[in-house]
């Protein structure tokens, strides 16, 4: 056992998967320099410069030069400093990565990974650094999406995403790079699709992903002092998506709080809303209930920023007025 | 790999020429679903190029790609059948005209927004660079590309990098319906920004196979022998319209019979006919290669449509579609 910390739990994926495999190779802005937000530290001192490779300020051919590298068998990890840049490159992730495996008729595989630091959490980095875009890529079929709420997390869904034969955007949170957690000794490796619920509970159900899965969590305490018993999920991945241990437990429950913190205009949390509306109908005893980031741009200063980021009291707020405006429980859900 | 000859290039560009054109009459006749863009005019740029490089070789294109997926050798029936929307099509039917690929014969692509793929070449060959395998990758677009970002990414990266890397732009003076001109500060679209880059102004006339061969030819040497990138213009002409819809119409009709003086085969014929070989045998072959081909689209044509069940494979590397259990 060793305690890292997320950005440690980075490092030690990307190491651990290119002792692995000598066909993984990372490339991006100051990356063999350590990286911006030092998840890339001691990798191109160990693993060479032909495998460790800065690039210019260049986001198109960062995430372009990725697929074509993984077109021709290597195993690219392209990072993308601030997830808010995929804008600059959207071309290569959405019209190229997400559809030339489709376009071709399956000639190709793109076993690559984008990954970078997403999200606000608080910490000022604005409308240009701090947007939390998961969404994004949400829209677009082909990409998968892996977004860790943890170091142990961060460790093994990266080294999956690695593994796996497509792309997978890893949204990493820049406010959750210094939490520590005890990793266990050995290989690493968390599957994509598999959602986990860290907290049971009979009462209600809150699914978050990424930093909003803490959210979740210190909310659920202070509704355990009022009597409410929630269960927290955390998604890990978007796509593929683990709707089925949600939907498990929408029926035990009756009850549904999506916790993201991209903006509520479509975002995740839309999807899973509609899926538990359509296929959990007759479990739920209330509205499907959504928190979400504010549908405005991130401002900075912080009383502004508190405002519209998701918050332990706004989804306790949510949670507390979802049990007040619940129709009565069936018989058959009061015994499960 | 054998040096071939004036005739077979001749033959390969023919090829290409009939290929086009009966495209062309396909997509006029309602037959082809979605929009085509005909390389009509650009077979010396496909074909000499195409020439010089090895099978393990990488090469993509654009859009206005069948020519260049041919030239590496993919077969005439797939592509056909990919246009026509019929069984067998090279990329399933999921693709079309402007996604033409055979990563079989090293054609890695045929990219529809423009400038795009240059950043995926880098990718490509710097794959070859890590290997060390002395591969090259070639990457064909067109002169409006150069004013897209992409390009530029490209290039710089390319240089910086030193990959084995050739970029030909095939200037055919228009970017869609607007002549390039209007929109470069610059005389050159490709050859008047290679300097940024640290690299040679290379220009070469494309519709002269000979001359490509022995430009590209150059380059992909200088590539192979880890001298890095080139960035090449080949100048050409679009016989017809930006794609089948477009006739054309705001191209000067003397420019248009200009650059018909100078079309790639009646200049190969030319050159043939100085060596000796009587025209009856050009005409011969180019009759051969016409009437195959209107043989070759009835066949397909009588091909059923793909199965509707492919629409869902394909997207995963497990042959599957589903985001969510």
């Amino acid at each position: 056992m060793a305690e890292l910390t997320y950005r440690q739990a980075v490092a030690a994926a990307l190491a651990q998967e290119m002792a692995r495999d000598d066909r993984v190779v990372l490339l991006g802005e100051d990356v063999a320099s350590g990286g911006v937000f030092k998840t890339t530290g001691g990798l191109a001192e160990r693993f060479g410069a032909d495998r460790v490779r800065n690039t210019p300020i260049s986001e198109q051919v960062i995430a372009g030069a990725a697929l074509g590298a993984a077109m021709a068998g290597l195993r690219p990890v392209a990072e993308i400093m601030f997830a808010d840049f995929y804008a600059t490159c959207w071309d290569q992730v959405a019209n190229e990565i997400a559809k030339v495996r489709y376009m071709t008729g399956g000639q190709v595989s793109l076993p690559l990974v984008l990954r970078g630091a997403n999200g606000s959490g608080g910490l000022g980095f604005g409308s240009q650094h701090g947007q939390s875009v998961e969404n994004w890529a949400m829209t677009v079929p082909g990409l998968k999406i892996a977004s860790p709420a943890g170091p142990a997390e961060a460790f093994g869904l990266l080294a999956a995403a690695i593994r796996d034969d497509d792309p997978v955007v890893v949204f990493e949170h820049k406010a959750l790079y210094g939490r520590k957690e005890e990793i266990g000794d050995g290989e690493q490796v968390v599957p994509l699709g598999q959602a986990r619920t860290v907290r049971a509970g009979r009462d209600v159900t809150l699914v978050g992903l990424s930093i909003t899965v803490g959210t979740c969590l210190a909310a659920a305490q202070e509704l355990a002092a009022e009597g409410i018993e929630a269960e927290v999920i955390d998604l890990r991945t978007l796509v593929p998506l683990d709707a089925a241990t949600v939907l498990a437990s929408v029926a035990r429950t009756g009850r549904l709080v999506v916790v993201e913190e991209n903006p509520g205009q479509l975002g995740w949390g839309a999807s899973i809303a509609a899926i538990a509306a359509q296929e959990a109908f007759g479990s739920l005893v209330a509205p499907v209930t959504r928190v979400s980031g504010g549908n405005v741009p991130l401002p900075v200063a912080a009383s502004l920023e508190a405002e519209v980021d998701v918050s332990v009291p706004r989804v306790v707020a949510a949670t507390s007025g979802l049990l007040g405006a619940s129709r009565p429980l069936s018989t058959s859900q009061q015994k499960g | 790999m054998g040096v071939p000859d004036d005739l077979e290039l001749f033959t390969q560009m023919c090829f290409l020429r009939h290929f086009e054109e009966r495209a062309d009459s396909l997509y006029r006749q309602g037959l082809i679903h979605g929009p085509v863009h005909l390389g009509l005019g650009h077979e010396a740029v496909a074909v000499g190029a195409a020439s010089v490089l090895r099978p393990d070789d990488y090469s993509l294109g654009t859009y206005r790609g069948h020519a260049h997926a041919l030239a590496r050798g993919a077969p005439a029936d797939a592509v056909l059948a990919e246009l026509l929307g019929r069984e067998g099509g090279i990329c399933q039917g999921k693709g079309g005209s402007m996604h033409i690929t055979s990563v079989e014969h090293g054609y890695y692509g045929s990219y529809a927004i423009v400038g795009a793929h240059l950043p995926i070449a880098c990718g490509l060959a710097w794959a070859a660079q890590i290997r060390r395998t002395d591969q090259v990758t070639v990457c064909f677009f067109g002169d409006g590309a150069t004013n897209i970002g992409a390009f530029h990414e490209a290039v710089n990266l390319a240089a910086v990098w030193r990959l084995p890397v050739v970029f030909v732009c095939e200037n055919n003076w228009y970017m869609e319906y607007t002549p390039i001109g209007e929109v470069i500060p610059v005389a050159l679209p490709a050859a008047d920004r290679a300097a940024a880059y640290g690299l040679d102004r290379i220009v070469v006339d494309g519709n002269d196979v000979a001359a490509v061969r022995q430009v590209v030819g150059d380059a992909v040497r200088a590539a192979r022998d880890g001298q890095g990138p080139s960035l090449v213009e080949a100048q050409t002409y679009r016989l017809k319209g930006h794609s089948a819809a477009d006739g054309g119409a705001y191209r000067p009709a003397e420019e248009v019979a200009r650059w018909r003086e100078r079309d790639p085969l009646l200049r190969t014929r030319a050159v043939l006919a100085a060596a000796g070989t009587a025209p009856d045998k050009l005409d011969e072959i180019d009759a051969r290669i016409k009437s195959d081909l209107a043989e070759l689209a009835r066949l397909i044509l009588t091909r059923p449509a793909p199965d509707p069940a492919g629409a869902w494979t394909d997207v995963w590397s497990d042959g599957s579609w589903q985001w969510r259990n």
